[in-house]
């Protein structure tokens, strides 16, 4: 099939068997690859009620027909399995060369499924494909053994491997590779910890095989041209994500001590230019990205490196705690991903520790000891090596925010940031009701990147709550994810504004299948659907409720700062939702109505919800 | 004419990898590149590129005369008259001489196409006939 490595490779950790077989045409055709074939996958083998942690849930690794291709950014790889942070859907994309290399070895997609008795890993040669004995790499970090196993392979084989904080089993854990890229969202690294595989190592040296050559090299270079003639480039490459720190402290919108404002006022020294000057020692590029936003990073306060921080990061771990050194942040990123967990997820755990702490509601007595004040670096630093541990106050915190808050009561469960359990990503949305939107209905919590509509907001007037703002949301979650559908980066229409148009005969020529954006959105749309049911399937109490954000947004208006003294009305809430499931063709319970299903071909997936 | 590669400006992402492969082979495959990428991770967090400097070292030493010189001064390998003797590999001063014959059975090396050039983001690469300071 060309544009595909042409196969499947499922391993089955339990009995130790391994079977390849060729990428379904009818696969390809209906969900082309990456989400979607993560998604499907997912809906068809992983049984009902499976356990997360267990061994019927499985872990998918998909490429798309654009990855390891001559493609802007076509080093994107989707990470699919059943939450044991939400116990709902989880995808999680990873960016580097893990894509692109699986590509070469002839593999679309890998599926893990049931436990290994014993810690192994997974080496993949072309056709020679085994499990292996871990057991000397189990325990430790992740950086250390990615360089054990490139010192022992090869530094042309591509390497993802879960730390302690997988091992361990915590819900937010992630999958690490190239030295500093994560598939860091939903917990996919503790499902790949359950099952006791602890690293991935592939080399593939075959050829993708596409339609039209001649074709496909005018459109990638016409791609990669507007890419390099883009006005946006220089700066993006500059700063890479962390472009946009200053503007969202600036309009409000940058988490500060557990979102309690959009507003730092020490966030200057947070700031992008910042963070170039002290620290970035060179810029680090996914596969094909002729826009790198990785930003590789040495602290002098800490003589350790680290990728990033992204601006992610520097919204949890820095601001959201209330430090103000981007070293504090760029050590606590390292510490982050050396031990596999999440750096969102633990900003935002240990930010409603920090918030439970001033208020009283826990003491050092909780907490073993520590002081959990705002800007208590030295905290933070312990509360990550506690978490990805499960040890002492630790273990607590290592449940996510929405469980910790189940736990500890006495009204934190208000300033617990999350949905669905997902804590919320660095947007601040006291008052930007289509970036709250995105949030509310993410499909897998509270996750920025399906529909990052920050700057949409500012646009049109933030606290406007129309249909049309309602249709925007609905738009971009069916585009921008079917970028990780096609296995390469949105960030190129994102943050150059290439035309969307360019990747159509790039497509085309690559797959021999013509298909136009309105196709493309509409796997999206349907995708989205499915992943809806599959939330729905396994969690029968769920509805309207779950989809809506933390009260902080709709209860509590920031003290100061852009947004001071501004919320979205509960009712604005409750509208915002009545209007999108309208336009999603989903019933007042964030049901896919019957005829939703029918259009989009997926009635047979309700039956067995 | 030759290739130069700003170091401190590659950021390692192989665009450049592919797009040679594309143009030498027709085919989408890095390992069959004609530069090499030195990742240098995760201390100090560097890349390296080595290229061919058409230096003609190779050319000089092949037994058949495969190796040969387009008018823009670039040397490339006549696939055909290839015998895979290796004589070309081990003399090129910057180790991008390439012969492997699970992947092509050919020795192969920079023609001095420019694909790697118009693919690259960070202007890492460039093709002058002037020295870079």
């Amino acid at each position: 099939m060309n544009g595909y490595g042409g196969s499947i490779l499922r391993v089955d950790l339990s009995s130790g068997e391994i079977n390849k077989s060729p990428t379904p045409r009818d696969l390809a055709k209906e969900y082309i690859g990456g989400r979607g074939f993560g998604a499907y996958l997912l809906f068809s083998e992983v049984p009902k009620f499976a356990d997360p942690l267990g061994p019927e849930n499985k872990l998918i690794l998909s490429t798309g027909p654009l990855s390891g291709l001559m493609i802007p950014g076509a080093g994107k790889m989707d990470f699919t399995t059943k939450s044991p942070l939400t116990n709902g859907y989880a995808s999680s994309s990873l960016g580097g060369m893990l894509t692109s290399e699986l590509k070469y070895a002839g593999i679309d997609s890998v599926i893990f499924e049931g436990i290994s008795p014993d810690p192994v890993y997974l080496l993949i040669e072309d056709d020679r494909i085994q499990l292996l004995d871990a057991t000397e790499y189990w325990g430790h970090g992740t950086i250390s053994v990615e360089k054990s196993l490139k010192d022992k392979y090869g530094e042309d084989y591509q390497v993802a491997v879960i730390g302690p904080g997988g091992e361990n089993l915590v819900p937010f854990a992630s999958i690490n590779h190239d030295y500093g890229r994560q598939a860091g969202r939903g917990g996919v690294g503790a499902v790949m910890g359950s099952k006791k595989l602890k690293a991935i190592v592939v080399h593939g040296t075959k050829a993708i095989h596409v339609a039209d050559p001649e074709g496909y090299r005018k459109a990638g270079l016409d791609l990669f041209k507007a890419c390099k003639q883009a006005e946006g480039l220089v700066p993006w490459q500059q700063y890479g994500t962390t472009i946009v720190t200053s503007w969202c402290n600036e309009v409000g919108a940058l988490p500060t001590r557990n979102f309690i404002s959009g507003h730092f006022s020490e966030g200057k020294e947070l700031y992008g230019p910042v963070m170039r000057e002290k620290i970035v020692v060179t810029d680090k590029g996914c596969f094909g990205c002729p826009s790198p936003c990785g930003k590789y990073s040495r602290t002098k306060k800490y003589q350790s490196n680290v990728e990033g921080p992204e601006y992610e990061t520097i919204g949890l771990l820095g601001s959201n705690l209330g430090i103000s050194d981007i070293e504090d942040v760029a050590e606590a990123n390292r510490l982050c991903d050396d031990l596999g967990i999440d750096t969102i997820s633990t900003g935002g755990v240990i930010g409603w520790a920090m918030e439970c702490y001033q208020k009283g509601i826990l003491t050092s007595a909780d907490t073993d000891g520590l002081v959990l004040n705002f800007g208590n670096t030295d905290t933070v630093f312990e509360l990550i090596r506690r978490i990805a541990n499960k040890q002492g106050f630790g273990k607590l915190l290592s449940q996510g925010v929405k469980k910790a808050s189940g736990i500890i009561g006495n009204g934190s469960e208000k300033f617990a940031v999350h949905v669905k359990g997902m804590e919320q990503s660095a947007y601040a949305t006291h008052n930007a009701t289509a970036m709250l939107l995105a949030y509310m209905t993410c499909d897998v919590g509270a996750h920025h990147n399906r529909s990052w509509a920050i700057t949409y907001d500012l646009q049109v007037g933030r606290d406007l709550v129309v249909p049309e703002k309602v249709a925007r949301i609905i738009w971009l979650q069916n585009f921008r994810p079917m970028f990780d559908v096609l296995g390469s980066c949105r960030l190129q229409w994102v943050e150059l504004s290439i035309e969307r148009d360019l990747y159509i005969p790039a497509l085309e020529a690559i797959t021999g299948v013509s298909r136009t954006w309105e196709d493309l959105e509409r796997v999206g749309e349907k995708i989205w659907n499915l992943t809806r049911l599959f939330w729905i399937r396994e969690n029968p109490e769920f509805s309207r409720e779950w989809d809506l954000p933390s009260p902080r947004f709709y209860t509590d208006p920031p003290p100061d700062g852009p947004t001071a003294g501004q919320i979205t009305k509960y009712e604005d809430v409750q509208k915002l939702l009545d209007m999108y499931y309208e336009q999603r063709g989903w019933d007042s319970n964030g049901i896919p109505k019957p005829e939703t299903l029918k259009r989009m071909k997926l009635d047979e997936f309700a039956l067995s919800t | 004419m030759r290739l130069f590669v700003e170091n401190e400006k590659c950021s390692g992402c192989r665009a450049c990898l592919v797009a040679c492969s594309m143009n030498l082979f027709g085919e989408n495959n890095p390992k069959k590149a004609s530069l090499t990428l030195i990742p240098l991770f995760p201390d100090p967090g560097k890349f390296r590129m080595m290229v061919c400097t058409q230096c003609g070292e190779c050319a000089a030493v092949c037994p058949t005369d495969a190796i040969k010189q387009k008018p823009n001064g670039a040397f490339f390998v006549e696939f055909a008259e290839c015998i895979l003797c290796e004589a070309c590999v081990p003399v090129c001063p910057e180790g991008v001489m390439y012969l492997d014959n699970h992947l092509a059975q050919t020795a192969w090396k920079c023609d001095l196409c420019g694909d790697c050039v118009a693919v690259c983001g960070t202007s890492a690469l460039s093709i002058s006939d002037q020295l870079l300071n």
